[in-house]
């Protein structure tokens, strides 16, 4: 479980992420939803240990996380942002090569050459693995980046924005990927995504953001209700049900 | 602060700026002078007060286009190669026009400059990540490439002592018949100026310019030549004067906000006052010997550079 | 071709450069002639070594193939010292007379200023490393500033002496300082190597290096000191060079195509010691010593560095 505690994020005088308590349940897939400027991906992102906090505490698995070694730290725990701009220029295979660094440190050996085959084949791209990441689309880079972190072999995956810039078809590709990473392989997910119904459909539980605080937390079922949505995002919802799905209208 | 007590400041400096110097020639005298002391007020004091002014106001202006053109803070000429440019223009003028008349030579510079403010601005289109700390990197990287090439050049036809004397911004050698050139800047800042709000419209981006249909492409060419021109100018006339155009633009900024228009006679008036003020310090401070403007200017220069970066650092600017 | 034949062709290269550069035109003077070039390959060795090393960890850190490490003001710290010294003391004084003394006393002022300015800036949390580099830029055009006051102040005659060390020298480098500074280079090199797998996942970004357990602010720290170190040390040994690192690490890069830093520094080194050698041997015979080899190493490393940023498509 990872636990976040009063964590709060500060630029100047004004709090960004204010003092927010969560807890992230084990073997689930946790979205983190809110209006822009709300502070899901700055807490994402100090959960994740990229952005030194201003207070409070982050605890994995029980143990605070400035107790870990770097190195077992990202054996547990992964991170994708959003922008992935590389400088320099690598083909898949070396990539998601590089989720083996904190088993292997550069020397790969049979068992991380057998976890990245594996992984490149989870995101089905295996036909391609010798392409360069600047010959992808958007949908084969961002597959790329995630077989990288599931190279990484961790407990935890947590993505920011994982969905952005990408289409329909991909946007749903990736979301399955992501279920099944919860369902087959017992992984923890932790996303940010703006598109609520995408939240909605596959994710167990949702944490609400708003003002760089929590608003609402709870499983999605509960969370989707027109009253908790129009709290969040200060605008009117309806929540119709098709295929045992929630799904919310509010294009008009 | 008004403008009006800017101009009285910028005034009485100027008036006190008249009346410094090894020669004496008091306030007094100015009713009964000598036929000397006539001698070094018209050739040496006036004429060096009146290049401080317009190098001063110029390289102020011009640091202000260039960094409404690049919606970059930190960029001027100093920071973009146009100095550097026009120096290796001045150096290929020497060598390849020697025997032709001080319009050619003052063109092949003044080309340079241009060229190389273009480049500039082409590296600018073409470089990943356009952290705003990034762009002035790259301007000084590209001016110490432009640099080298001088270098090169110079080393092989024995100039490099010239060229530390251009290296120098210096207004002690200033006397009538050396500094006419500056003129021109005068009708350059008043073009400036009547076209500064198709320069702000341009800094807002190519798609905003286009939208309410003023040419993008046009009005950043002229914006660039005029920032070279004036930029050459003043480095043939009195040489480098770094930074100028850097703080005070961000200073005016600071105090002013970002209206193009409406701070052009403050950035002029500001940058006028800067180089007088350094220049009297210069003059006075190892009495009857001189600190040569590039250094003093160098030095508070960089100080407030420094400091301003550390400001942006802090609060973003 | 795979990078290990490469690294064996720059081998040979690097090898042929040396025959020539050390049997060329000898006429069989070889008990002046060896020593002597001898001495001179060993400097090209280190220092092409030594600069093309700290220009590539230094631009796997920043993310960027157009900085170098001499972009904090070091060359320009070089010439305030070496002018301030002449200023004060003249050119026949000790410190100028005596190499040895002259180069630890850079040295030290150097890396003493790298060390101060890396931890003053590093201090708090909300460091960039562009933000650093500008301040190291305009602390260097403070430097020049005074040391161009300085020199105009100055007698022709001891200008003279300041405008030989404005370009590096590899003629006036002393047999025992080449063996101080290998030793040094040595062993800067060898600490350098314990960081090397880092290096690969630094040149991701940060974000990247963090998630994969890269100790990253440690890292990069040490790893800016220990490039400051080595292109102090190589500065005071001949003089300053600005371009030949940027130089060096684009040709690296463009020869052996590849982000693995086990191919790359070593090849980066070879190519370094090859540039000097050529760039010498060009002086000699192309320009019959009109011009120095900072000077042309300088023009090619501006010129060839422009064409790389030009020809960068339009992003």
């Amino acid at each position: 479980m990872i636990l976040a505690e009063s964590v709060t994020k500060q630029y100047g005088a004004a709090a960004v992420v204010d003092e927010v308590t969560a807890s992230i349940r084990e073997g689930t897939m946790t979205t983190f939803i809110g209006p822009n400027g709300a502070g899901k991906s700055t807490l994402l992102s100090m959960v994740s240990r990229l952005l030194k906090r201003d207070g409070g505490s982050v605890s994995i698995d029980g143990m605070p996380m400035e107790h870990f070694h770097d190195k077992e730290l990202a054996k547990k725990l992964a991170i994708l942002k959003q922008s992935n701009e590389m400088n320099v220029r690598l083909s898949i295979y070396d990539l998601v090569s590089f989720g083996r660094f904190p088993y292997s440190r550069g020397r790969l050996t049979a068992e991380d050459r057998r976890v990245i085959d594996e992984s490149i084949a989870y995101v089905e791209l295996e036909s391609m693995q010798n392409k360069y990441l600047d010959e992808l689309s958007g949908g084969q880079r961002q597959r790329a980046f995630i077989a990288m972190i599931l190279a990484q072999d961790t407990d935890y995956i947590l993505l920011d924005e994982p969905l952005n810039n990408l289409d329909m078809r991909h946007s749903v590709q990736i979301m399955k990927v992501l279920r099944s990473l919860v369902d087959d392989l017992g992984k923890t997910v932790v996303l940010v995504v703006h598109d609520i119904n995408f939240a909605s459909c596959y994710s167990d539980f949702i944490l609400a953001m708003k003002n760089g605080k929590v608003v609402k937390e709870g499983r999605t079922w509960e969370v989707i209700h027109p009253d908790h949505l129009k709290e969040i995002y200060d605008m009117d919802f309806q929540v119709q049900e098709i295929n045992n799905q929630k799904i919310c209208v509010y294009f008009s | 602060m008004k403008l009006r007590y800017a101009v009285l400041l910028l005034c009485a400096l100027s008036f006190s700026s008249l009346f410094v110097g090894v020669s004496s020639l008091s306030l007094f005298d100015v009713w009964q002078m000598t036929e000397e002391q006539r001698q070094i007020f018209w050739s040496s004091r006036m004429p060096r007060l009146l290049s401080i002014l317009m190098a001063g106001a110029g390289m102020a202006i011009a640091g202000l286009v260039m960094q409404q053109l690049t919606q970059n803070k930190f960029v001027s000429p100093t920071t973009a190669g146009t100095m550097d440019a026009a120096r290796l223009g001045m150096l290929v003028s020497m060598l390849a026009f020697a025997g032709a008349s001080s319009l050619v030579r003052i063109s092949v510079a003044v080309a340079f400059a241009v060229a190389g403010t273009f480049i500039f601005m082409y590296i600018l289109e073409r470089v990943r990540g356009k952290d705003p700390i990034f762009i002035p990197l790259v301007g000084l990287m590209f001016g110490n490439i432009l640099g080298s090439i001088t270098m090169f050049f110079a080393y092989r036809y024995d100039l490099i002592q010239n060229m530390t004397a251009w290296l120098q911004g210096n207004f002690a050698t200033i006397i009538t018949g050396q500094y006419e050139l500056l003129w021109f800047v005068v009708p350059i800042v008043g073009f400036t100026y009547w076209y500064a709000d198709r320069i702000t419209v341009v800094g807002m981006g190519e798609s905003f310019a286009k939208n309410v249909g003023v040419s993008y492409r046009t009005v950043v060419n002229i914006g660039l030549i005029l920032v070279a021109v004036m930029t050459s100018l003043i480095v043939l006339t009195v040489g480098m004067i770094p930074f100028l155009g850097l703080i005070i633009p961000n200073i005016v900024t600071i105090f002013r906000g970002d209206h193009m228009r409406k701070n052009l006679p403050f950035t002029a008036v500001f940058g006028a006052i800067f180089v007088l003020v350094c220049d009297l310090f210069g003059r006075t401070i190892i009495y009857p010997y001189e600190i040569p403007i590039g250094l003093t200017v160098g030095v508070i220069g960089s100080g407030l550079f420094l400091y301003l970066l550390l400001r942006r650092q802090r609060y973003g600017l | 071709m795979g990078s290990k034949w490469k690294i064996i062709l720059l081998i040979l290269v690097t090898l042929v450069l040396s025959t020539v550069f050390m049997t060329i035109g000898a006429d069989g003077n070889w008990e002046y002639v060896l020593p002597r070039r001898g001495k001179m390959l060993a400097a090209f060795a280190l220092t092409g070594g030594a600069i093309a090393y700290s220009t590539v960890v230094f631009q796997t850190i920043t993310g960027n193939r157009i900085l170098t490490p001499n972009i904090i003001g070091l060359d320009s710290l070089y010439l305030l010292v070496q002018t301030f010294i002449i200023f004060v003391f003249g050119s026949l004084s000790f410190v100028m007379t005596t190499a040895n003394v002259n180069f630890v006393l850079s040295s030290f002022i150097m890396v003493g200023f790298a060390f101060l300015f890396y931890k003053l800036l590093f201090r708090g949390e909300k460091h960039q490393l562009y933000f650093l580099l500008l301040v190291g830029f305009v602390l260097g055009t403070f430097f020049s500033s005074l040391t161009t006051f300085m020199q105009v102040l100055m007698d022709p005659n001891e200008f003279q002496t300041v405008q030989n060390r404005m370009f590096a020298s590899f003629q006036r480098v002393e047999t025992d300082l080449l063996f101080i500074t290998g030793t040094v280079f040595a062993i800067l090199t060898l600490l350098g190597l314990r960081y090397r797998p880092y290096l690969d996942v630094i040149a991701l970004g940060k974000d990247h290096a963090v998630n994969l357990g890269v100790p990253y602010d440690r890292i990069v720290k040490r790893l800016l000191i220990l490039v400051a170190a080595l292109i102090s040390i190589a500065t005071a040994l001949v003089g300053p060079i600005m371009f030949l690192g940027l130089l060096v690490a684009n040709v690296t890069y463009e020869l052996m195509r590849t982000y693995e830093h086990r191919v790359l520094l070593p090849a980066s080194m070879l190519v370094g010691m090859s540039s000097l050698l050529l760039g010498q041997l060009v002086v000699e015979h192309v320009f019959t010593f009109n011009t120095t080899l900072s000077v042309i190493i300088n023009f090619v490393g501006g010129v060839y560095f422009l064409w790389l940023i030009l020809k960068e498509r339009k992003s």
